[in-house]
Parts: C-alpha cells; sequence; structure tokens
C-alpha cells in the first residue's frame, strides 16, 4: 500500500464509491416497500392470464402510482383505531417512564442510604436476565390481579422505574455540578424540591434520551401486546399488522402501506430528535 | 466514660430513618418494582419449573420432571438450542464484522458523510415487525425484489424462508439489515481514540493497514465487547422475527429456542415446562456472558 493514507483523495474516491454501493442494500428494503404500497395490482400481481411483471431496479418506480392501497388499508386493517391505541401506549408509558425513572436515579446519585452500592448492583443485573425467565409467574400475577386483556400490563411496570434508564439517568445526574444543589438546600429547600427545581431542568437531554428510548420500546413491542390483549379494539399497530398477515396473506399491496404507515411516525421522530438519538445510542455502549 | 444511654429499637428505628429515609424514598418506586416484577416472580419461577402447571388451575410438584423430560426425551429442546447457537455463531460475528467496517468507512471525511450515515442507521429503527412484514415479501420466492434482482442476472434465487436449509440464514442474513445500531456505537467509539495515536504510529512508520490493526482495532476492543455481549444476549432471546415471518417452520428449522419456550407456554399451556426451559436460557445465557467476561482480559485493551 506504499505510503499513502486514508486521508489521500484517491483513498477518500474509494471509500466514497465503496459507501455508494453499500447504500443500495441498505435502502432498497425500504424502497421496495414503500414502492410497492404506491402500486396497483396488475403491477405486482399475475392477472387476466398475464403473468406478473418482471421484477427490476426500474420496477422500484411505480407506474402509474396508485395511492388507492392506503384508503384500502385503513378499511380493511383498523388502522386508525391501532394508531390511536400505540400513540396513547406510547404517551403513558414515557410519562411512567421518564418520572419513575428520574425520581429513582436522584435517590441513587445524590442520596445517602444503607446499602446503596448493593441494590444499585442489582439492578444493573436485572438488566442480564432474560424476560422469559420471569414471562410465566409475571403473567400469572397480571392474570391474578384481572389485568389480562387491559392495557396496564403494558403500562404498570414503566411506572416503577425503568432499570436501563435508571442507569443511564443515574450516571447524568453524578456529572452535574453539586454546587448549585448545595446553594439550595443551604436556603432551605428540600431534597424533593432541589430534584425538581435544580436537577430536572439541567437534564433536559438526558431526560430526552430516556423518552425517545421508550418511545421506539412501546412503537415497536409485538411481545407484550401478544401476550396480553385480546380484544381487537385494543390492538397496537406492530400486533395488528402481525394479525393481518397472518390472516390475510398475500394482501401485499395494503401490508406494505400499512407497514409504511407504521414505520413513518419513527423515521419522523428520527428526524426531529436525529442528534439526541445517536447521542442516546453512542452513550449506551461508551459507558458500559 | 459512662456507658451509653441504652438505645430503644424505637429510637434506632428513628434514627436508621432519619439518616436513610429520604433515599429510600426516593428509589421506592423501583424497590416495590423490583420486588412484584422482578424479584418474587423469578423465585417464583424456580418453584414452577418443578411443577406441573397450566396457570388455570395451581401447580403441583412433579419434582425434576420437567428437566429430565427436556434433556432426555424432548429432541425439539436441543433443535431449539442448536437452532439458536447457530444463529448466534453467524448473526452475532456478521454483524460485528459489517458494522465495524462501515463503521470505519463512515469515519473518513468524505463528501455526504452526514447523508450515508443516515442511510445506513434509519434501517435499524425500522420497528420489528414491519421489518419482519417487509422481508417476507421482500424474499418472496416469485415476486420478491431479491430473487427478481437475482433473476435478471441470471440466477434462479431460493425459497428463501420456505426452504429447510436456507430460512435460518435468511434470518442471519436480514439481521445485517439492522446493523446500524451497533454501528452508531462503534462510529462513537472511535470517535474516542486519542489523535496523537495515529501520530506516534505514524511517526513509527506505520501504514494506514498497520495503524489499523495495531491501533484502530485494539482501541475499539471495549466497544466490540460491549456489542458482542449484547448481540449474543440478544440471539438468546429472538423470538419476533422468527414468529411472524416463519412460526419456527419450515420443519422447526427456525424454532428458536424463544420461540419454542413461547410456544410451550401459551400453545401447550405448558407452564411448568416453560420454566424449566426459562432456567436452563438464564443458566446458558449466564455461562456464555461469563465467558465472555473471563475472554476479555486476552482481547479487551482497557486504558489509554
Amino acid at each position: 500500500m506504499g505510503k499513502s493514507r486514508l486521508s489521500d483523495r484517491g483513498n477518500k474516491l474509494l471509500v466514497w464509491i465503496a459507501l455508494v454501493i453499500l447504500s443500495f442494500p441498505a435502502l432498497l428494503p425500504a424502497a421496495w416497500m414503500v414502492s410497492t404500497s404506491l402500486k396497483g395490482d396488475t403491477q405486482v400481481f399475475a392477472a387476466g392470464g398475464k403473468t406478473a411483471p418482471p421484477v427490476s431496479l426500474a420496477s422500484l418506480i411505480p407506474k402509474p402510482i396508485v395511492v388507492k392501497n392506503y384508503p384500502d388499508a385503513l378499511q380493511a386493517i383498523p388502522l386508525r383505531t391501532y394508531l390511536r391505541n400505540t400513540a396513547f401506549l406510547c404517551i403513558v408509558n414515557i410519562t411512567g417512564a421518564v418520572l419513575s425513572s428520574s425520581i429513582v436515579a436522584y435517590g441513587f446519585a445524590r442520596m445517602r442510604f444503607f446499602g446503596k452500592e448493593v441494590l444499585f448492583l442489582v439492578m444493573i443485573a436485572t438488566l442480564a436476565v432474560p424476560e422469559q425467565v420471569t414471562m410465566v409467574p409475571v403473567f400469572a400475577l397480571y392474570r391474578a390481579l384481572g389485568w389480562y386483556g387491559t392495557y396496564l400490563p403494558l403500562t404498570a411496570p414503566t411506572f416503577f422505574g425503568v432499570p436501563f434508564f435508571i442507569f443511564l439517568l443515574t450516571q447524568f445526574f453524578k456529572t452535574l455540578p453539586e454546587e448549585m444543589a448545595e446553594a439550595s438546600r443551604l436556603d432551605g429547600a428540600s431534597e424533593w424540591k432541589i430534584f425538581t427545581r435544580v436537577m430536572l431542568p439541567l437534564s433536559k437531554p438526558a431526560l430526552a434520551t430516556c423518552a425517545l428510548f421508550q418511545f421506539m420500546g412501546t412503537w415497536n413491542d409485538f411481545q407484550g401486546p401478544l401476550l396480553y390483549l385480546n380484544d381487537p379494539q385494543k390492538y397496537t399497530l406492530a400486533y395488528g399488522l402481525q394479525q393481518f398477515m397472518s390472516k390475510n396473506g398475500g394482501q401485499w399491496l395494503m401490508l406494505m402501506a400499512a407497514a409504511t404507515v407504521f414505520t413513518l411516525p419513527v423515521i419522523v421522530v428520527f428526524f426531529l430528535a436525529q442528534k439526541t438519538f445517536i447521542q442516546g445510542i453512542a452513550t449506551t455502549g461508551g459507558k458500559s | 466514660m459512662t456507658t451509653p444511654a441504652p438505645s430503644t429499637l424505637g429510637s434506632r428505628v428513628r434514627r436508621f430513618w432519619r439518616q436513610n429515609g429520604a433515599g429510600f424514598l426516593f428509589i421506592s418506586p423501583w424497590l416495590i418494582g423490583f420486588t412484584l416484577f422482578m424479584g418474587w416472580p423469578f423465585l417464583r419461577s424456580v418453584y414452577l419449573s418443578f411443577t406441573s402447571y397450566d396457570i388455570v388451575s395451581p401447580p403441583h410438584w412433579i419434582g425434576t420432571a420437567n428437566y429430565s423430560s427436556l434433556l432426555h426425551d424432548d429432541p425439539l429442546f436441543w433443535k431449539s438450542l442448536w437452532v439458536t447457537f447457530r444463529y448466534a455463531l453467524v448473526a452475532v460475528p456478521l454483524t460485528t464484522v459489517v458494522g465495524i467496517a462501515l463503521a470505519l468507512l463512515l469515519n473518513v471525511e468524505v463528501r455526504g458523510q452526514a447523508i450515508f450515515r443516515t442511510i445506513f442507521f434509519l434501517p435499524s429503527i425500522v420497528p420489528s415487525v414491519a421489518t419482519s412484514v417487509l422481508f417476507v415479501w421482500l424474499l418472496n420466492p416469485e415476486l420478491g425484489l431479491v430473487n427478481g434482482l437475482l433473476r435478471a442476472v441470471g440466477i434462479e434465487g431460493p425459497a428463501w424462508l420456505t426452504d429447510t436449509t436456507w430460512a435460518p440464514w435468511s434470518l442471519a442474513l436480514m439481521s445485517l439489515w439492522g446493523v446500524g445500531g451497533s454501528m452508531v456505537i462503534y462510529l462513537a467509539g472511535l470517535k474516542d481514540i486519542p489523535t496523537h495515536l495515529y501520530e506516534a504510529a505514524r511517526l513509527d512508520g506505520a501504514n494506514a493497514r498497520q495503524s489499523l490493526r495495531h491501533v484502530t482495532l485494539p482501541m475499539l476492543t471495549p466497544v466490540i465487547f460491549f456489542n458482542v455481549v449484547m448481540g449474543v444476549i440478544g440471539a438468546f432471546q429472538y423470538f419476533t422475527q422468527a414468529y411472524v415471518m416463519t412460526k419456527g417452520g419450515p420443519e422447526g428449522s427456525t424454532t428458536f429456542y424463544a420461540l419454542y419456550l413461547f410456544q410451550r407456554a401459551w400453545q401447550y399451556l405448558d407452564m411448568g415446562y416453560a420454566s424449566a426451559m426459562a432456567w436452563i436460557l438464564f443458566i446458558v445465557v449466564t455461562s456464555v456472558t461469563a465467558v465472555l467476561f473471563t475472554s476479555q482480559k486476552k482481547w479487551v485493551h482497557f486504558g489509554r
């Protein structure tokens, strides 16, 4: 390779070309999803004695663009209901997770109490316990409480602090300067007041990261609804989409329209909160 | 010195509360949640694993029968364990290598760097059910894009998800589409490598390949370690994609451990059996993680 380094112009061009080539497999699946959702039957399937049109890169562009799969999907799959349910669960869980996790994290970061270090380690350890280990007893518990078929199993746990968020926020609170809290303490402020008036306003970026992760978690959650929901009126997008696919195989145009509707909000949130997203994920890996 | 005033139990409790009470109040949501949703179920599932339990009627003790039939009379148990191990052995190295390679490429300042980063990251945030539905369509043997493109260059692609030999590999390949998450972590790791190390390497006459081998990769090992551990833990709980795309078929070739456990528990209502499976899973995951942690002395480079 001689003395050439990657900063050289030629090498940069090679990197650029590699990135362009690799972009194809990264982009094509999503492009195919949107493209299918905008096609008519005859553009995809064999019809009227004709075989299905061949699939190629050129066929990625729908000719003509057909919008009707979207209203069709809204009819066939109660997408509006699923969307409302999913959004509702997201709002409840974000509220619960951010509130409870920040309170607990403040305790771990700034308070002194017996057994703190051990309890913190126990909390970290729970992150490594596979969900399957507690799944059956937890299910039995919710069933005994009469929560089966309600949203409570999908929401209540987030109000008791999410260990991963508690960990992130504890690390974050520890980086904040002690002086401001100390000053308010001398003015006679209670710990609760210091937490709500001093710490929380300084922690917006970290709280936003947790809110974002919780949004992603709830929006994507499949196993929870699968275990606990039995009323189609209560289905979420993730569960409703899977149910529709397993009951109406082959409705690819509508399925791709529904999958696009399901994915779009996540993409929008990504572009609105790009920085929070990337930094959040990056700190996740860096802190360990 | 006079004898200390005899402290009554009450005064001790009061003093303990004065010193610790506020802290405990702050962490009380987690303490309660941990006890209810983690601690108690954790112990309860040990007990359930020694019972026959269908959730409707109370569990009854059957000793080690669940474990012995799992180990001796259940070929599907062994098969699902093998399917899961094999997936982890392929998908984790695959996503690690591709994740690092992409991060290295994206770390070079080229035109459109930010756009490329977005392009490679976005697939990883597409909800897994949407990804699963999309890939069933994408891998459709007759009408899917993958075989369509292969046909254009004269290759007749396989029936990806309905062929016993191809189905598990299709899922492993699909995992590459979500590599963006770990890629971002590697990128952050690359950013943390101090530039003076590269300068020192260059002064020592190292070329690009040598500084990759002797500076970049060693400095990246803590991040690689983190991603490998998370990847392995994730692989052992691989469920949603298999459930949505193949339901474990064809012929059990994608019956992952977590999927088989789910079927046992919720389709056969064999909750005791499923609890025993869960505990074996726990032991396997803990052992593999422990092995990884012991191995880190050999290859993970800490400190600067």
